[in-house]
């Protein structure tokens, strides 16, 4: 018995062997287990898929199917139990943990459900963070950071404490963050979820106008139905397995 | 970040500033209530060597010689002068028929050696006036009421007359008892009578010479204790730590100041971690290194410590400054061991406490931002 006879069934068969020089993404047998207590529990069961640059890929899948899981795999916040995973050609779990920082600081950039902005800082501070830690001098950081709050269309707002902007304004904020630093790779999990249908409409497209970009690829995690028709992918987790990859939702979903 | 934080950046500021007061203004308090067991050296200025029995500890608890150890001293080489010093307990019934413990001092007749550097009323030379006492200005609080004038009051000492013709400006002893200074030869008159009188022999040394061979000198010659200056106030100092409970009273005010500092830090700076530590975790997640979000949280800690620290010196100060007129603070200064002393305190406090909440943040995993 081989290894490859103990993958399970519903595997990304078009990935199998070496990973395609363009890809963003490309992860390889990704396990992943958890210990709740005494036991293990296995959240992903080897999974091999490749993210492509230029597109906007939707991981969906029922709650504990393990889709934060896999991203935060992909995109170097989470040790995989097995498996690795390519970023730009760079097998980032082979990186020293300093490296691995400074490679997410570069490449990568993060969209969170709670925006998780920090509440003592305006607007275009928290905007220039990333920016900031690159080692960028506050002022040019803040006006980089500004000029991407007006593409975002809160530039008035850029003075701003979080607390004094709305949801859907703290979001535009955080993509603000997540791409201040043009990251070749944008990560988002549930953008949508805390806004309303309308402001979580207008987030993802501007998230679409602005984080798509032919060498720059954009993986978002979501439940939200109302926005699956902006993805050119979509990835179905189920249990810890890819169950369908294509360009709509497969049918009966 | 924290200062962004108004409820916790106060409360830091409170805790630092809170910390810093209690432990800077017990150990002013402290220190210059000790050296007042210096105060009788202090308030002789010119003696630079104190000569006494043996036995004798400091310049209250002492007992006396026989008159010949004044010529002996005298005989020494290195001594330029040497005069007597009578330094006796007495009971004194004052204008209100009340009865006052109080500490009688004998200055050289001659030279009048061994008065407090400045008088506030009248000069030293009204000691030739018969039957005069001078009195320490601390004093009068305790022997009359406020704004009653003492000068020209009587006085009755062992059955003896003393005029009040005088107030000497001096340091308060340790209990602020009332000090009169008057001739050696009238003092003879104020103690009752035994066969030795002479309580110390103040002395100045020639030219050139030092004061601790000088004192060894006298020693190896007369067989007398002889202190320096610095040695007998530092026995003063010695005796009031070695015979009260104040060491400890105060130790336990400064260690309580520092435990509320910690008390209050610390949980000031857990909760703001606590309530940012999603935005921590973001942070680790976008490429923030955990040196450098250690670094924000240090230099923001080190400018909240430093205001509060800067709050709780001007706190003491003002306190000081508040109460210099009354006169059990008289003469309270800050020596600059004590705001040092209470700097290390606050470093102390913030470092253990930013250390340990910092932990937390070093220890929370980037990925627990997309939980
Ligand atoms: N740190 C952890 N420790 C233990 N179990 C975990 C941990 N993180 C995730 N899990 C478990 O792994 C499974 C998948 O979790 P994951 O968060 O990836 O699901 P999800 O698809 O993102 O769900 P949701 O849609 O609710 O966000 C869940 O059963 C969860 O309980
Ligand atoms: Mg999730």
């Amino acid at each position: 018995m081989t290894m490859s006879d103990l993958q399970p069934q519903h595997m990304d068969t078009t990935a199998i062997g070496g990973c395609a020089p363009d890809a963003a993404i490309c992860a390889r047998g990704i396990v992943r287990d958890f210990q709740a207590g005494q036991s293990t529990i296995r959240v992903l069961h080897g999974i091999d898929t490749d993210i492509k640059p230029g597109e906007m890929t939707f991981v969906v899948g029922e709650s504990g199917s393990g889709k934060t899981t896999l991203i935060s795999i992909m995109c170097g916040i989470l040790w995989p139990t097995e498996g690795e995973v390519k970023v730009f050609g760079t097998d980032i779990y082979k990186l020293s943990d300093t490296q691995l920082v400074n490679f997410r600081l570069e490449n990568i950039g993060f969209i969170f459900q709670q925006y998780n902005l920090i509440p003592s800082i305006d607007a275009a501070a928290n905007a220039a963070v990333p920016l900031i830690a690159k080692g960028m001098a506050v002022e040019e950081a803040r006006e980089k950071a500004k000029q991407l709050l007006e593409k975002l269309n809160i530039g008035d707002q850029a003075e701003k404490l979080p607390n004094q902007l709305s949801g859907g304004q703290q979001q535009r904020v955080a993509i603000a963050r997540a791409l201040v630093h043009e990251p070749r790779l944008v990560v988002c999990d549930e953008p949508t979820a805390a806004l309303d249908a309308s402001s979580g409409r207008r987030v993802m497209d501007l998230l679409r106008e602005v984080a798509v970009a032919h060498d720059r690829a954009c993986i978002i995690v979501t439940h939200d139905n109302r926005i699956f028709d902006l993805a050119d992918r979509i990835l179905v987790l189920e249990d810890g397995l890819v169950t369908h990859d294509g360009s709509d939702m497969p049918d009966g979903h | 970040m924290l200062t962004g934080d108004a409820q916790k950046f106060y409360g830091l500021l409170f805790g630092i500033a809170f910390s810093t007061l209690l432990i800077t203004q017990q150990l002013t308090i402290f220190v210059n209530l000790i050296e007042r067991g210096a105060s009788g050296v202090y308030n002789a200025p010119e003696a630079e060597i104190w000569v006494m029995d043996p036995v004798s500890r400091t310049t209250e608890v002492n007992y006396a010689m026989p008159s010949t150890a004044l010529d002996e001293v005298r005989s020494v080489k290195g001594v330029e002068w040497a005069v007597p010093h009578l330094r006796a307990p007495a009971s004194v019934r004052s204008s209100t028929g009340d009865l006052e413990g109080v500490q009688i001092v004998g200055v050289d007749d001659a030279t009048l050696i061994g008065l407090p550097e400045r008088l506030l009323e009248a000069n030293k030379s009204i000691l030739s006036q018969p039957d005069t006492v001078l009195i320490d200005d601390v004093g009068i609080t305790n022997l009359f009421e406020s704004g009653e004038d003492p000068i020209g009051q009587r006085l009755e000492l062992n059955d003896q007359r003393a005029i009040i013709r005088g107030v000497a400006d001096a340091i308060p002893s340790f209990t602020s008892q009332v000090t009169l200074y008057t001739k050696y030869s009238q003092a003879l008159n104020y103690v009752p009578g035994t066969r030795n009188r002479l309580t110390f022999v103040l002395v100045g040394i020639k030219d050139g010479e030092s004061a601790e061979a000088v004192a060894q000198a006298i020693e190896d010659q007369t067989g007398l204790k002889a202190e320096t200056r610095a040695e007998f106030a530092q026995a003063g100092v010695n005796f009031i730590i070695e015979n009260t409970g104040i060491p400890l009273n105060f130790g336990i005010t400064v260690a309580l100041g520092f435990i509320v500092g910690v008390a209050i830090v610390g949980l000031t700076f857990s909760l703001f971690i606590r309530d940012n530590i999603k935005q921590f975790g973001a942070l680790k997640a976008i490429g923030v290194t955990n040196r450098k979000i250690a670094g924000m949280v240090v230099s923001q800690a080190a400018m909240v410590g430093s205001i509060g620290y800067a709050l709780g010196v001007i706190g003491t100060v003002l306190f000081i400054l508040g109460f210099s007129e009354n006169p059990t603070f008289k003469g309270f200064y800050i020596p600059w061991q004590v705001p040092f002393v209470s700097m290390v305190a606050v470093i102390v406090i913030l470092s253990l406490t930013g250390w340990l909440s910092l932990r937390s943040v070093m220890r929370t995993e980037p990925a627990a931002v997309f939980r």
